[in-house]
């Protein structure tokens, strides 16, 4: 699996409050809640991540609350991956859970700059800075868990398993 | 094995586990509310799930935007109890008649020593304080859970944290938490788990435990847990009767790091924003004005709490500048404090007490902070916009230090306060 984007980056500590603010978890429609990501930080993101982008960040990425609307917000925005230096575990799951490929990567965000055009490749788990032609290790993902990626999420992933 | 292993070698019907390892295990309770439980209908739905594995085992509460403040919400609801109707869930708790899940969950006698817990809401890890291993998942997971009644887990490693020494006078277990959370970072303890010892834990109430257990995910950890104890057997009488051996962790067991604090001289702790590791002693912060004040949430809207707070406040007004905003943490909690006249002491000072909800704590509803207003919240979170506005401001402190600044409409040293 291999997605590719330009990098929009951010800090340590993006917590699940500025991902999607609490006042728009009445909203299950994944739309609408793209509408609002990373609205508390970035109010022109739904605009910026049309294109197709690469969220990258720094340390302890989707700290705080375990709602899902998080990741959702961010997938149905056109991020096509998150690379950070750490996670918060219930958003990483979480991600994983709703088909939104995440990569730890330590140093990340001291090889790549805003609007670097980045290619992560999930089974080998590195991503190439195409623009700087360099290319960084992350930790790559168990099988397990590249096969719920590959299936798009755990919903097709268990579907596709109870089909057999 | 330490304690957090026993519980997952026993949940994934092994001999032993250890760090690092994935294990799948059967879950004892799954407890959803209304803002993460509709999505994990849709997804159940979506899997081509029907019947759930045990509806004896899932809890149902609506606590997050209770009662309905838009039609949005209301929609949830409907979902939520159609959900629970269809499926044979009894264990549903319908607007006024729990509270806040983690409170209405260890209350309401859901949650047991040893047992394995997991909560579509990341303060599932309160429910340490009984002995249980609780953790925070999403949505989508729950979908899984409901329909197979299993989860893959990674085995944590454990940081052991030890503390001794006597508490001060207004001195709570959420000073030592927001102690411990400036000590170790927001970003910490990401995927372990946090085993809380010593004299001052052994000495500590129920209701301190769940406050220190409770916050054990804003170091990023998996889960916090106390031994259950004869207190915790206490408790549970009369809410579950329990014949189980207590699982505690053995002499040799590891820890990946222990920490040792000495609570006998710590100040009141005040976490300040944007984030919750921002910890400082009050007196670093003390005579910043505030706007509002809150006292309630997962994590000091208990008894103990309130009560602690209404000494503060008794005989005192809320300060003119200042809008005070009391909510118990569930229906329980409100009757007794109801008994005691401690809701009187409050509504005599000039707070608003309002009922059981996460509202405020988490800027759904109730209690919203305008552009650029400060809050002191006894509540776990003060990221930027969590309460509301952008630019407003909140500090996390306890029910004391909370109640002491309502008075005085700065922040205050609880101490400083005639009581």
């Amino acid at each position: 699996m291999e997605v590719s984007g330009k990098a929009v980056k951010f800090g340590d500590n993006i917590d699940t409050d500025v991902i999607i603010p609490g006042k728009y978890l009445v909203y299950t429609d994944p739309k609408e809640l793209a509408k609002h990501a990373m609205e508390g930080v970035r109010p022109d993101f739904y605009k910026v991540a049309a294109e197709g982008v690469i969220v990258v960040a720094g340390r302890n990425f989707g700290c705080g609350s375990s709602r899902e609307h998080a990741p959702i917000a961010l997938r149905h925005a056109n991020v096509k991956c998150v690379v950070a230096e750490s996670f918060a575990r219930i958003f990483f799951r979480n991600a994983i859970n709703i088909g939104l490929p995440v990569l730890e990567c330590p140093n990340i965000v001291d090889v790549v700059e805003e609007g670097d055009l980045l290619k992560v490749d999930l089974e080998k788990g590195t991503v190439l800075v195409v623009n700087k032609n360099r290319t960084v290790k992350g930790v790559r993902l168990p099988k397990f868990i590249l096969e719920i990626l590959n299936d798009g999420g755990l919903i097709e992933h268990v579907r596709r398993k109870l089909s057999k | 094995m330490n304690i957090v292993e026993k519980i997952l070698a026993r949940a994934s019907g092994r001999k032993e586990v250890s760090p690092g390892e994935i294990v799948e295990a059967e879950v004892d309770m799954a407890m959803v509310n209304d803002i993460t439980g509709p999505l994990a209908v849709e997804a159940f739905r979506k899997m081509g799930a029907e019947k759930v594995w045990d509806p004896e085992k899932i809890v149902v509460v609506l606590d997050h935007q209770v009662p309905a403040e838009s039609v949005n919400s209301a929609n949830l609801h409907k979902i939520m109890r159609a959900f629970a109707d269809e499926q044979g869930i009894e264990k549903f708790y319908d607007v006024g008649v729990g509270g806040v899940c983690h409170q209405v969950m260890v209350e309401d006698g859901h949650v047991t020593p040893g047992s394995l817990i997991v909560g579509a809401d990341s303060h599932t890890c309160t429910y340490g304080a009984l002995g249980a291993f609780g953790t925070g998942i999403g949505s989508t997971e729950m979908a899984a859970v409901f329909a197979t009644g299993k989860l893959w887990f990674r085995v944590p490693e454990t940081f052991k944290i030890e503390v001794n020494g006597q508490l001060q006078k207004l001195i709570t277990p959420k000073d030592l938490i927001l102690y411990i959370v400036g000590m170790i970072k927001a970003d910490g303890a990401i995927y372990k788990a946090l085993e809380f010892t010593g004299e001052t834990i052994s000495n500590m109430s129920i209701s301190g435990r769940m406050t220190l257990c409770n916050m054990a995910v804003e170091v990023g950890a998996k889960t916090g847990i106390v031994e259950a104890d004869q207190k915790v057997l206490e408790y549970l009488k009369g809410r579950f009767e329990s014949k189980s051996v207590l699982p505690s962790s053995d002499a040799d067991a590891e820890y990946e790091k222990t920490f040792e604090i000495d609570a006998s001289g710590l100040e009141p702790q005040v976490a300040t924003p944007y984030s919750v590791d921002n910890v400082k002693p009050v007196s670093e912060v003390q005579g910043t004005p505030i706007d509002q004040a809150f006292l309630g949430s997962c994590t000091n809207g208990r008894l103990e709490d309130l009560e602690l707070a209404a000494r503060l406040i008794e005989g005192k007004r809320v300060h003119k500048n200042v809008r005070f905003i009391v909510q118990p943490a569930s229906r329980k909690v409100y009757l007794e404090a109801l008994r005691r006249g401690i809701i009187e002491t409050f509504l005599r000072a000039g707070a608003y007490v309002g009922g059981p909800s996460c509202g405020p704590c988490f800027g759904g509803h109730i209690g919203v902070l305008g552009s650029g207003e400060v809050c002191i919240s006894s509540s776990n979170r003060n990221f930027r916009g969590r309460m509301g506005a952008k630019d407003g401001k909140i500090y996390l402190a306890s029910p004391a230090t909370v109640a002491a600044s309502a008075v005085k409409g700065e922040i205050t040293d609880p101490r400083a306060m005639e009581v």
